[in-house]
């Protein structure tokens, strides 16, 4: 499998905080990778710097081979890289379709020009992001609530017009912070059967999550963040395995 | 009834006026959540641009109307840039300081404005030449002159085109997306502040409109008259909702309608002892009565929302 994206010593400190310290990983071409670890291990953080909304400060990421300039969130978006949130941050008071096809704006061009003078151009691109956004709406099974305000949504489709939103940018990589969290046995279920879908489809997610039953199901490596610092990566079985992580979960038992 | 029907003419044409501008207010509020009081400002370099464009052109021999709309599109273009300048470096630097200062700073903007308007154009009130035929027509008993007719008609054209870019277009779904939550929308690819500059584009061409509107229908122009108009028209925004596109029509219409009865009728209703010279009254007990009565204005969503 070839690397996608690869992060090399990542640091971010908040003030006295040193919230991430030399983070390394490498992500494959269609896999799903996960990133666990205890409350405030730095993963959230870690995904905010991935996705250009903080500054880092120190460390490179290289997405398919290229370095990606992590400075500003939409260039971060044009580059391949797309994310849900932890706290859903969808745009309440559009509709379920437009939300998405917000989504598309990276991959699509027409301007003031084009859209004052309603060329011809500008039709046929506006009715295929129309088209597109309907497509991913199905993929996700909320075709059918596509002209609701998102903010009328249930909760589950919430996050999964979030997902919907993410894939209209045409990630490599979909970065998934917490999908699962606030969700009943169900949805999650659902949930899985999604990222499972996403997978089949090709495309390769990163997962943080807090549900460990999920992420050890789903995931084909995951990496273990405690205070800030990687200390494990490796297929879901050998992880369960480390001490290490043992005892970063308070000598729990991850199951 | 002619009185009433006359003054609801009239009243229509100066909201016409309102509105274009309260969109500029309403356009920049909507995205950046503060108020641009150089607004007003943009609409006296417009009037005054296209005034100097006028006689330049006039003074060539092209016909009238030709004139008229070569004029606006320099008085267009000349405001389009300075509302981007404005932003990129009186705005921009202040995005993420407390609301307070932009606010301040938008004054300081107005005021350096007008005294350059009156260190170019000087403290007297210009003539503007009569560019559109002057005719009156008939309707329902009411007199209304073809100037009054134009500017209903292209403020309405223009107010039409811009919802349909904001909420039929790639552009104006990027900008809704940037009002609601800017951080995401940049993660959705959108390059907040070319909107933002967009925005300011915009609401500046639609200002210097409204400054040749407004000029053409009082057939005045002077480096103060963006003072009051800009006041009014905030008032506006404020009436229909501010944030709200159609509320900021929908306030510019009802407050020039307002205005006018006011003005005809003082006189009637205080027995002489107040003038038409009060109309600037109204507006501002509007101001108060609606940030009293119904802070979010009439369509405004709970202010508490944005937060």
């Amino acid at each position: 499998m070839t690397v996608l994206l690869e992060a090399r010593n990542i640091g971010k400190r908040f003030g006295g905080v040193q919230a991430l310290k030399d983070v390394s990983l490498t992500i494959r071409r269609g896999e799903i990778y996960g990133l666990i670890g205890p409350n405030g291990a730095g993963k959230t953080t870690f995904f905010n710097v991935l996705t250009g909304l903080y500054p880092r400060d120190a460390g490179t990421v290289i997405l398919a081979g290229a370095p990606l300039a992590l400075g500003e969130p939409h260039r971060v978006t044009q580059a391949g890289i797309a994310r849900t949130f932890q706290n859903i941050r969808l745009f309440a008071n559009m509709s379920a379709r437009e939300n998405v096809m917000v989504g598309r704006h990276a991959r699509s061009k027409v301007g003031v020009g084009g859209a004052v003078l309603r060329s011809r151009t500008q039709r046929e691109e506006e009715a295929a992001i129309r088209r597109r956004a309907d497509e991913l709406l199905a993929y996700v099974g909320l075709l059918e609530r596509a002209d609701a305000l998102a903010k009328n949504l249930a909760y589950g489709d919430q996050r999964r017009l979030e997902i919907a939103r993410a894939l209209a940018t045409e990630p490599q990589l979909l970065a998934l912070d917490e999908p699962a969290a606030g969700m009943n046995a169900t949805e999650t279920a659902a949930l899985r059967g999604l990222i499972e879908g996403l997978r089949r489809d090709g495309l390769t997610v990163l997962l943080i999550e807090h549900d460990v039953k999920l992420v050890m199901g789903l995931c084909d490596r995951v990496a273990v963040l405690d205070y800030g610092e990687k200390i494990a990566e490796d297929v879901p079985a050998a992880v369960r395995q480390d001490a290490r992580v043992i005892e970063a979960y308070l000598g729990g038992s991850l199951e | 009834m002619d009185i009433f029907l006359q003054q609801v003419a009239n009243g229509l044409t100066l909201g016409s006026i309102y509105a274009l501008v309260a969109l500029g207010y309403t356009l920049v509020y909507g995205i950046l959540g503060m108020i641009n009081f150089a607004h007003g400002e943009v609409v006296m370099v417009g009037a005054l641009t296209a005034l100097a464009a006028t006689k330049f052109l006039l003074s060539a021999a092209f016909p009238a109307p030709v004139v008229f709309v070569l004029a606006f599109i320099f008085a267009a273009v000349v405001c389009m840039l300075l509302g981007v300048l404005i932003e990129r470096i009186a705005y921009r630097p202040l995005r993420n300081a407390p609301r307070l200062a932009p606010l301040i700073t938008a004054i300081g903007v107005s005021i350096i404005l007008q005294q350059l308007a009156m260190m170019l154009w000087g403290r007297s009130y210009h003539a503007v030449p009569p560019l559109l035929p002057e005719t009156t027509h008939q309707l329902l008993g009411a007199q209304i002159t073809t100037v009054q007719i134009v500017i209903v008609g292209v403020a309405a054209l223009t107010m039409a085109s811009l919802l349909i870019l904001v909420n039929r277009t790639r552009l104006g779904r990027a900008m809704r997306a940037t009002a609601e939550n800017p951080g995401v929308a940049a993660l959705m690819g959108v390059d907040a502040n070319r909107i933002i500059a967009l925005t300011f584009l915009i609401g500046s061409a639609l200002a210097a409109l409204a400054g040749v509107l407004v000029s053409a229908n009082y057939g005045i122009a002077h480096y103060n008259m963006g003072f009051m108009l800009g006041l009014k028209a905030f008032t506006a925004a404020v009436l229909g909702g501010i944030g709200n596109l159609a509320g900021a029509v929908v306030g510019g219409l009802l407050l020039g309608v307002i205005e006018a009865l006011g003005a005809g009728y003082i006189g009637d209703l205080t027995g002489g002892v107040l003038g038409s010279q009060y109309q600037d009254v109204f507006a501002f007990f509007v101001l108060i009565g609606v940030l009293v009565l119904r802070p979010a204005g009439l369509l405004g969503e709970k202010v508490a929302e944005r937060a």
